[in-house]
Order: structure tokens, then sequence, then C-alpha cells
């Protein structure tokens, strides 16, 4: 079984993004990016169920410019296999994410695609669903435990008020949750037999994808800031001050 | 234009989440249908039918709607898209799970957790786990929103819309739903509740959980929430899971207790109303958008607390 794993190189979870004076959008140059720790989880995941022997060959994609390349080096060593590039400077919305991805998977063709339920930049929640329905493949999204067999999947997922089991039919697209499992870093010794592993180069525009982004953006701002407000001395004054609030 | 919102419910009754969507959907159109896919429609619908605004309800049944298999729910909404310009779906776990699949379906953008209607065609929504506002215009002919719904104010109650059926579509053939476990809690819910009591790391287990925060929120009338780091740790139930990617809360009264305060739990509660910390450590980044601190260990604060409150006459 073959399992496809999209990954995305974004801003490291402990930076705070800050916005450009000019409202065009949040300043990245020099800041610390990292592997979208939801697809972390995924390749996690997926190179679990090769080490078990359920997957046979775990293949990481990422779509973004030349850097990305250290985001599949980072997979790479995590236990995949072989890695693809496809390379772009653009900024990607969400449909041409997953449309580029039906088309690296028509090329591919996966029994399973492990990715993150969400990238921490632009916090859609969107691809994975929409990749489901272009290819008309199943769906299990927010996974917190996964078993392969028969040809099947069996997702548990988390669903507002509790946990829910699908069983999809494979191929299928299954996004991962924070639950799921926790990423191993890289050992040295793996980081370098990455190095030696392949990793290939696509451009963008050889896929013949339509990737017009559909929304254009006005601006961005910051969000109003919180100022810190008081220290209370005991929680009897601590009562007494949301009293005077009105909250209590 | 039309604009249809699809219905928050738990398959017994309408959530309050609907009336904020209709909120933001009035923003943009004054012809706004609620759609209520459910296995059973009939209170959930009569509530809908209720909101203020609404021209109609539409009701589709079957079981896999019920049990909120994105393909049926999507399949659904795609069919009835002929007759809309846009659709506002909850961001809720549920929402998120099928909007994305009409957008693709529809060929159009999704525009993600809006949290404000500026025109017709442009939204704002957070992005950077709230770190940064992106105000986007669309150039789609149909638009697909989820929606914030702490973000809006209720709709008020006072309509009489009029119901029709519409067909449900067939049971997805791929997909097949094993069974759930959802959690009935006498608990205010806590994307609604007007004080919300979270716990975090520092409870170190369950039982603590239990027996510092669950009792604090049962007196305050309050939902339980929690940070990421209490959910992994199986201190508390993954869906009371308080942040960027969990629930997010703006009541009136938010009470951190033991928790430091990181990027991605502040994104789920900021902008509450009023903050409270209780943390040991002073310089823990939640006193940074706490209204009122207690440098103090929970162990007493609480406790104490739970005495002033009783004083108070809680
Ligand atoms: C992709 C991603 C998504 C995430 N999403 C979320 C999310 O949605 N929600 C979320 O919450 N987190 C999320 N996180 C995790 C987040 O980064 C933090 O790790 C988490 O919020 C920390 O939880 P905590 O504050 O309970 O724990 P800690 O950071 O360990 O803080 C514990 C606090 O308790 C205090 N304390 C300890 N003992 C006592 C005592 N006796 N009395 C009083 N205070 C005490 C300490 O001073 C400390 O400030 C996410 C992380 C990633 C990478």
């Amino acid at each position: 079984m073959k399992v496809l794993v999209p990954v995305k190189r974004v801003i490291d979870y402990n930076v705070k993004a800050r916005v450009k004076s000019d409202q065009t959008g949040v300043d990245l140059a020099n800041v610390k990016m990292s592997m979208n720790p939801f697809c972390e989880i995924a390749v996690e995941e997926a190179v679990r169920l090769k080490e078990k022997g359920v997957a046979t060959e775990v293949v990481a994609v990422s779509i973004g410019p030349q850097q990305a390349q250290e985001t599949l080096r980072t997979a790479l060593a995590m236990g995949a296999d072989r890695a693809i590039l496809v390379q772009s400077d653009q900024d990607l919305e969400p449909l041409a994410v997953a449309k580029v991805l039906q088309a690296i998977i028509g090329e591919e063709s996966p029994d399973l695609v492990l990715m993150g339920k969400q990238a921490i930049d632009g916090d859609n929640n969107a691809v994975g669903q929409m990749l489901s329905a272009l290819l008309d493949w199943p769906q299990a999204t927010f996974a917190s435990e996964v078993v392969v067999e028969g040809g099947k999947a069996k997702v548990t997922r988390e669903v507002d008020g509790g946990l829910q089991t699908l069983e999809v039919n494979l191929p299928a697209i299954v996004t991962a949750d924070l639950r799921l499992n926790e990423p191993r870093y890289a050992s040295l010794p793996n980081i370098m037999k990455a190095k030696k592993k392949e990793l290939a180069v696509k451009e963008l525009g050889s896929l013949g994808v339509d990737t017009k982004p559909r929304l254009k953006v006005v601006k961005v701002t910051e969000p109003a800031k919180r100022s810190a407000g008081i220290k209370v001395e005991t929680a009897g004054d601590l009562v007494t001050n949301l009293k005077t609030a009105g909250v209590l | 234009m039309a604009v249809l919102v699809v219905a928050d419910h738990d398959n017994a009754s309408l959530k309050d989440n609907t009336h904020k969507v209709v909120t933001a959907a009035l923003a943009m159109s004054g012809d706004v249908d609620v759609l209520v896919a459910s296995a059973k429609v009939g209170e959930i619908a009569a509530a809908a039918a209720k909101i203020a605004g609404v021209r109609k309800v539409l009701t589709a049944e079957s079981a896999e709607l019920g049990q909120g298999l994105a393909e049926a729910v999507g399949d659904l909404i795609v069919g009835l898209m002929g007759g809309y310009d846009a659709v506002l779906i909850p961001a809720t776990a549920q929402g998120k799970n099928f909007s994305p699949r009409v957008a693709a379906k529809l060929d159009v953008a999704q525009i993600s957790e809006v949290i404000e209607v500026v025109s017709a065609d442009t939204f704002v929504r957070p992005i950077y786990a709230g770190n940064a506002l992106e105000t986007v215009q669309s150039a789609d002919a149909k638009k697909v929103l989820t929606v914030r719904p702490t973000a809006f104010k209720a709709a008020a109650d006072g309509g009489s819309a009029a119901t029709e059926s519409v067909p449900a579509p067939g049971a997805p053939a791929k997909v097949h739903f094993v069974d759930q476990k959802i959690v009935k809690s006498a608990r205010p819910d806590l994307g609604a509740a007007k004080i919300v009591v979270s716990g975090g790391r520092a409870m170190g287990s369950a039982e603590e959980f239990q027996k510092v925060i669950e009792p604090l929120a049962d007196k305050l009338g309050a939902a339980v929430g929690a940070s990421r780091a209490a959910v992994d740790a199986g201190y508390a139930p993954n869906d009371y899971q308080v942040g960027q990617t969990g629930k997010v809360v703006a009541p009136e009264l938010y009470i951190a207790i033991g928790i430091s305060g990181a990027i991605q739990h502040l994104a789920g509660m900021k902008d509450s109303k009023v903050i409270v910390a209780i943390n040991k450590d002073g310089d823990a980044p939640i006193f940074q958008v706490a209204d009122f601190g207690l440098v103090s260990d929970y162990k007493t604060a609480v406790p104490e607390l739970m005495a002033a409150l009783e004083a108070a006459g809680k």
C-alpha cells in the first residue's frame, strides 16, 4: 500500500506572526519556518503504517518555494521514502492546492492520502475535504486513530461533543488531528540518510492546473490589542472585581 | 441575492450558533433560508422557523445526514445551490467537515472562519492563530463561507417562516458509520456559555481536573474548557480543547486556571469579555491578556475562590 503525505512549510508554531506595516500580509522575512505541526503528525502516522508493514511506500509531497525542500528532507528523515516538490513562489489558495494534489495523485496513484487537518498559517482546514470531493474518494477528517485493514481504514474522529468512528474504503483521504500521535524527532543518522533519498522537483506550471486566486486580499491588519489588566491579591478581591465588572 | 444558512444542531434541538450565522447572512442579504439536515428534523426545523428574518426553512431527513457524513451533507447542499448565491456554514467541527466539499464541487474558494461581513462579497477572517486579520474579496459567482459564531450576535426569535422538505441524497457508497461516543453533559455548551472555566496542564491528573475545575464551573453555571496539554494528557475530553485548533469561545467571563497562555490557546479565548487567570507564575503570558490576574497556586486559590463566591451568595 502506498501512502501519500502532503506537507507544508509554515511559520514555526512558537513564533508570533507580525503584520506588515503596509497591510499587505504577514512578515515572514527572517522568521523561523518549520513543517506545519499537523503535517508532521500525518508523516508520523504514515511512517508508523510502514513500520507495521501495512504501508509499503511513503511519498511526501510539498507545494511551495525552493526552501520547501528542507521541509521535505525533514519528512524523509522521519522515514518517508521519497519526496516531490511542486515548486512555486505563488501563495496558493486551498482549492488550488487540492487541484495540484489531485494532479500528483493522478501520477502516483496512492491508496491512502494522510494529511494535516489544517495549516497554522492560513488556518483554513479545507484542503483534505476539497481533495476528497474532487477525487470522489471518501474522507475521514480530524483523525485521532487510524487502523488500516482489508482495503479499508477505520478512523476515529474528533467531533463536536466527542468521538465518531467511520470506516472508509480505500483509496481515501484522512486528515490528522492533534491526538493521532506524537511525532518523532529525526535522529542524526536518519537526517544523514535523508540527504540521499530521492527528491524530485516539478515546476507548478508543468502540471497544467488552474491555480488562479479566487480571493483578493484587500488588506491584512492587526487585531485589536488586549491590554493586561490588574493583579489582584486575594480570591475575595477577585470576586469583588468581577461583580463590579458585571460578569457575576 | 439569496443566502442559505446551514443549521447547527445535535439531532434533537437547534443550537444558538444557527441564530448567530443567520445574523451574518442578514448582513449580506434579506433573502435568508435555513437548511436543517438531520436524522429527525421536526423540532429543529420548528425552532429554525421562529428565527426573525428567515424566509424559509428547508428540511432533509436521513440517517446519514444525522450522522453528519460529509459526503451526504455536502451533496445535499451542492444540489440546492442552484437557487442560492451564498451558503453560510457554522465553523464547528461538523461544519468544517463538509463545507470545503461544497466549495470544491462548486469550483469556488471557501472563505473560512468569517468574523465580519463587510459587504456581500468582502469578509474578514483571522489567520495565523488570530494574530492577523485578513480582509478578502471574493470574485466567485457563489460564496461558500464558514462563519465563526462567537463573532456575531444571535438573531432573535419572532419569525414564522414556512417549512419545505427537500429530498435527502442517497447514502454515500464508500464510507460507513461505525459508532459515535457523544458525551452528554448537563453543563452549558462550551461555545455558547456565558462563563467558561478552563484547566491546564497544572491539574496533573483527570481526578484533580474533576475535583478542581468542575465544582467551580458548576458553582458558576459555567461550561468547562481545557488547554491542549490537559486534553493530550487525558485530564479532559478532546472536545473541551479551547484554542486555534479546538473550540473558539467568547464568553462574558473566561477563567483560566493553571494555563500558561500559549499563542494557540489565546487564539481560542482572547475575545472573551473578561478574562481571569490563576497561575503561580507571575510571568506567564496569560497575564498579558487577563483583566484580573491572581498569582497563586491554584490549590489554595480555587478553594478560596469557592469560599468567596459562597460568601457573595453564589
Ligand atoms: C499545531 C498546534 C496546535 C495547538 N492547538 C492548541 C489549542 O487549540 N489549544 C491549546 O490550548 N493549545 C494548543 N496547542 C498547544 C500550546 O502550544 C501549548 O502547548 C498548550 O496550550 C499548553 O497548555 P497549558 O497552558 O495547560 O500547559 P503549560 O504551558 O505547561 O502551562 C501550565 C501552566 O500552569 C502553571 N502552573 C503549574 N502548576 C501550578 C499551580 N499549582 N498553580 C497555578 N498554576 C500552576 C504554570 O506556571 C504554567 O503557566 C497547540 C500546539 C500546536 C503545535
